[in-house]
């Protein structure tokens, strides 16, 4: 056995060989998952499936599991994605398929690639919402809309545990549309194909601090006084490169190989 | 059956059409979500969580909900409502489903947008059930169940139900001093129970098929006669001029006099729970759990749930291996804990930990003990805990600061033996060592308790020796003792807060008397007074019930808790209702009771012999020792000859299977390494 130096664990784990990066979806009631919730969640699944993870070193080694931009608490997700890394190489199909088994209902695993260069952070830099207002006219919401776009500059106030942050939410839109609720996305739930919801669908460029569907919110209460009589369920559609054209590009490009179910 | 309204308190099914009954809560309860703090504990949704769909809903006679009265972050790993989910649901004609405290955030919303308390499973309303089944660990959870049965439109008071609400049902530690839970529950079930939730089944679905006869007081009644089931509401209770109890008798000639507690016999037939629950919010243990005894006989005078739970019955090595095996591919959970009173007892833990330790080998999968004891605990064994995961600090639990405290209390515990070990144990490269005590103990004086400080002294001085450096750390953690029912310092005074508070004053103080060694030591204690309200509702009576709901309706919720907990609402609620009725707080909790006095839970039989509790408080008060009749002749408590059970100790000559596999903790898709 190779001696052991101080500081490194007694055990050192194998190294990585193959890298695969994956687009989940949070959905339903699993929206309310924080994203230290759905890494535990994760990182069991990893374990339950016998998925051959590699690991950190040290004496608590962890799955080596790397996260990009996790979408709220409460909001839904159509387009998270995470990297993992792995001692011995895996066929993608079969990953996507065990993960999803062992995942709770609702974490549910869409697609894998094998990753290759440029990293997954360098393939997204904006993010497309579609926001259902319940008891919302469509009407007020188009007048809303068309004032904020109109204006240069929208700051809203966030507090967050390190204190009060200004956020310039027109800056970091990039479009805003108002789709009925009878040919909109009504992914978030059975309830948006309810009349009188109506959907929001925006394209936010990624800043720091991250514009929220919530913020979006905020500025247009801002701009119009609209104020939602019920939360609003916001579901994340897409997360990629903007192209010239206002589209995302997909992060994981084209030799995807998806979920057969 | 259940078409009627729910009396008193939100009255949410006022709204409802009976058709409509057994649909779920969700679409009302969605809205609040996003308001309150960690939404994710009321949505349920949990891996091996199991949920009826209305057609199953529908053809199951009995149905149960099933309550942790505190939040979901501490009620979710509950071991107790884990086995009873899985042992009901896997009878065809039993269905659960689980629910907890809401925070008072949720409370609020649910009361002005009228959603009912809810099960996270089904997010069917509580009041729908047929049985809502209440696990109490501990006495600071009983407000709590008052908020679910208000907000579940189930009258408060038992005499105020009928056929059209559910029966509610405590069990847990607490259960063998239900009396101030008297006026809200409506049956108690005593010791294990694995058993008794299929004879109430039974009960209740015969009841049902045949239309329900006699209406809910047959059925009660019915329920009084099944083995471990006491209905406080069908005993009269009698009250002498000096506030003591004059009688309890039964109110029929039906119920017996005196309610004997279930045993299980024979723990490898009931390998639960097969599939933990795994949270998808942070709870307080985030483990896959194996209970590997139940019982135990080390004989601590202060500890109930020693005294309760005997005799010692042990899971066998194969049956351990096999839970182990399930539970970590069903849950994913990286940590394994081997629960009971004292795991370091079991008489084949070297055997269990090492098989373990070799079958996780690799796999970033550790095990854990979480009580153990000094003179049962030895290194090899913290090593091979250690071997494949964290070396998180090795914990011991003298309890009692001096030589003579610790005969008091019976916790055999040399300090030589202790100094022994941690010497040993930092000589091996652990760190950290952490002491429990307790403060408040019968007979203690301040010095039992500064001895704490000298032992805490003697600890660092012996890890710095053995270890060669000064980076060692000792964190000592206290209590307060609260008598409890059923031991035999049931008959004790309870020390006033102001006297425990006190004296740990004066711990700290000596502590730090010597910086140099007092900078390694750390001190975790709490105020004494909530220890003095646990004491009031541990040894309270049928009159402490008013106290209980005096509280509550000043917004008393979540007493386990300090930020919620308020000394000033008990104390004042205990003066305005006890006052009237000649007693007090003082009188239920820092008084000494004599031999010959009645005490509220004298009719409920946990198996000991109420002379030989006495004996051994007078024992206690000698300083005099008990050995543990595991390894010593029987000293005749009691326990085996009133349950039929002896105890039963290995070893069982069985392996623990299976010994080595491709991959031990999850799917084999991906081939071994
Ligand atoms: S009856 Fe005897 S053997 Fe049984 S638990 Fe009591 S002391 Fe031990």
């Amino acid at each position: 056995m190779a001696r052991v130096r101080p500081g490194e664990a007694a055990n050192p784990a194998p190294p990585t060989v193959q890298r695969i990066r994956l687009r989940f979806a949070k959905r339903g009631r699993l929206r309310f998952l924080s994203h230290r919730d759905i890494a535990r969640a994760f990182e069991r699944a990893v374990r339950r499936a016998g998925v051959p993870v590699s690991h950190s070193h040290g004496f608590s080694p962890h799955p080596r599991l790397s996260w990009i931009g996790a979408a709220p608490t409460g909001t839904a997700s159509e387009a998270e994605y995470l990297e993992i890394g792995l001692t011995r190489e895996v066929d993608p199909a079969v990953l996507v398929d065990a993960l999803d088994r062992a995942l709770p209902s609702g974490l549910d695993v869409l697609e894998a690639v094998v990753a290759s260069p440029p990293a997954l952070a360098d393939r997204i830099d904006a993010t497309r919402w579609a926001i259902e207002l319940p008891g919302v006219a469509e009407a007020d919401l188009r007048a809303a809309v068309d004032a904020l776009l109109a204006e240069e500059s929208v700051v809203i106030e966030r507090v967050t545990p390190s204190g009060r942050k200004q956020i310039d939410v027109r800056k970091a839109l990039v479009s805003a549309t108002v789709v009925t609720a009878s040919n909109g996305p009504g992914l978030v739930s059975g309830a948006a194909a309810v009349a009188g919801c109506a959907i929001l669908t925006v394209v936010v460029r990624q800043t720091t601090p991250a514009v929220r569907p919530d913020d979006v919110l905020g500025a247009l209460d801002v701009v119009a006084g609209l104020t939602p009589p019920v939360p609003a369920r916001a579901t994340r559609m897409a997360q990629g490169l903007l192209d010239d054209s206002g589209h995302l590009a997909d992060p994981l490009g084209s030799d995807r190989v998806t979920a057969q179910i | 059956m259940r078409t009627g309204l729910g009396g008193g308190g939100v009255a949410p099914r006022a709204t409802r059409l009976p058709s409509r009954c057994v649909t779920s809560v969700f679409p009302d309860l969605e809205p609040l979500l996003p308001r309150v703090s960690k939404p994710v504990q009321y949505v349920g949704g949990e891996l091996n969580a199991q949920v009826a769909d209305e057609d199953e809903w529908d053809a199951t006679p009995v149905r149960w909900a099933l309550m942790y009265p505190d939040a979901y972050e501490v009620g979710l790993p509950n071991q107790g409502i884990m086995i009873l989910y899985e042992v009901l649901n896997e009878r065809p004609d039993a269905l659960a489903e689980r629910c907890y405290a809401v925070w008072p955030d949720l409370e609020a919303l649910m009361r002005e947008h009228r959603v009912p308390a809810f099960t996270v499973d089904g997010h069917r309303p509580v009041g729908d059930f047929d049985v809502l089944g209440v696990s109490f660990s501990t006495e600071l959870g009983y407000t709590n169940l008052l908020t679910t049965l208000d907000l579940a439109g189930i009258p408060l008071h038992t005499v105020d139900r009928d056929e059209t609400h559910p029966v509610v049902l405590m069990g847990g530690h607490a259960a063998f001093n239900p009396e101030p839970m008297a006026d809200f529950v409506d049956v108690v079930a005593l010791g294990d129970g694995e058993e008794v939730v299929g004879d109430i089944t039974d009960v209740v679905a015969a009841w049902k098929a045949e239309g329900g006869p006699g209406g809910r007081r047959e059925l009660l009644l019915r329920l009084a006669g099944t083995d471990g089931c006491y209905v406080p509401g069908l005993y009269d209770v009698t009250y002498d001029a000096d506030g003591a109890i004059a009688a309890v008798e039964p109110a029929d000639p039906r119920v017996p006099r005196s309610v004997q507690k279930r045993t299980t016999r024979d723990l490898d037939d009931w390998p639960y729970p097969k599939a933990p629950l795994v949270p998808l919010a942070e709870t307080v243990h985030e483990r896959a759990s194996v209970e590997i005894f139940r019982g135990c006989t080390r004989g601590c005078r202060f500890c109930q749930a020693g005294m309760i739970t005997r005799p010692v019955r042990e899971r066998s090595l194969e049956g351990i291996g096999a839970m182990v095996d399930s539970a970590v591919r069903a849950s994913g959970f990286d940590e394994v804990g081997l629960l009971s009173l004292s795991s370091a007892d079991h008489s084949e833990i070297a055997e269990i930990t090492k098989g373990l330790a070799d079958r996780y080998e690799g796999s970033n999968t550790s095990l854990s003990l979480p009580s153990t004891r000094v003179d049962a605990f030895n290194i090899d064994l913290a090593n091979e805990i250690s071997r494949n995961g964290r070396r998180s600090g090795l914990t011991f639990a003298p309890e009692g600061g001096s030589e003579r405290i610790r005969r008091v209390i019976n916790k055999m515990v040399s300090e030589e033996d202790l100094i022994r070990t941690v010497s040993e144990a930092f000589a091996q490269g652990w760190r950290q060592v952490k002491l429990y005590f307790m403060c408040g103990l019968p007979t203690e004086e301040d010095e039992d308790v500064l001895e704490i400080a000298g032992m805490a002294h003697r600890v660092i001085k012996a890890g710095r020796a053995a270890s060669g450096h000064n980076d060692v750390r000792c964190t000592i953690s206290i209590g307060g003792f609260v008598p409890k029912p059923h031991t035999p310092f049931q008959w004790a005074p309870q020390a006033h807060p102001d006297v425990v508070d006190e004296r740990l004053r004066k711990l700290r103080e000596a502590v730090n008397s010597d910086r140099r060694l007092g900078r390694n030591i750390g001190m975790r204690y709490h105020d004494g007074k909530p220890s003095l309200i646990e004491g009031l509702l541990a040894r309270g009576d049928r009159r402490v019930g008013r106290v209980v709901e005096r509280v509550w309706r000043e917004g008393g919720r979540f007493d386990g808790w300090s930020e919620h907990f308020s000394f000033e609402r008990w104390t004042g609620a205990a003066e305005a209702e006890l006052g009237p009725l000649g007693v007090s707080l003082d009188w239920f909790t820092t008084r000494e009771r004599e031999r010959d006095e009645v005490l509220p839970w004298d009719h409920l039989d946990s198996g000991l012999e109420r002379d030989w509790l006495w004996d051994d408080w007078q024992e206690a008060l000698a300083g005099g020792e008990q050995d543990d009749c595991r390894w010593t002749p029987c000293f005749d408590c009691g326990v085996c000859p009133s349950t039929g059970q002896d105890i039963q100790v290995g070893p069982t000559g069985t392996q623990l299977l299976p010994l080595t596999v491709a991959n031990p903790v999850g799917g084999n898709r991906f081939g071994s390494a």
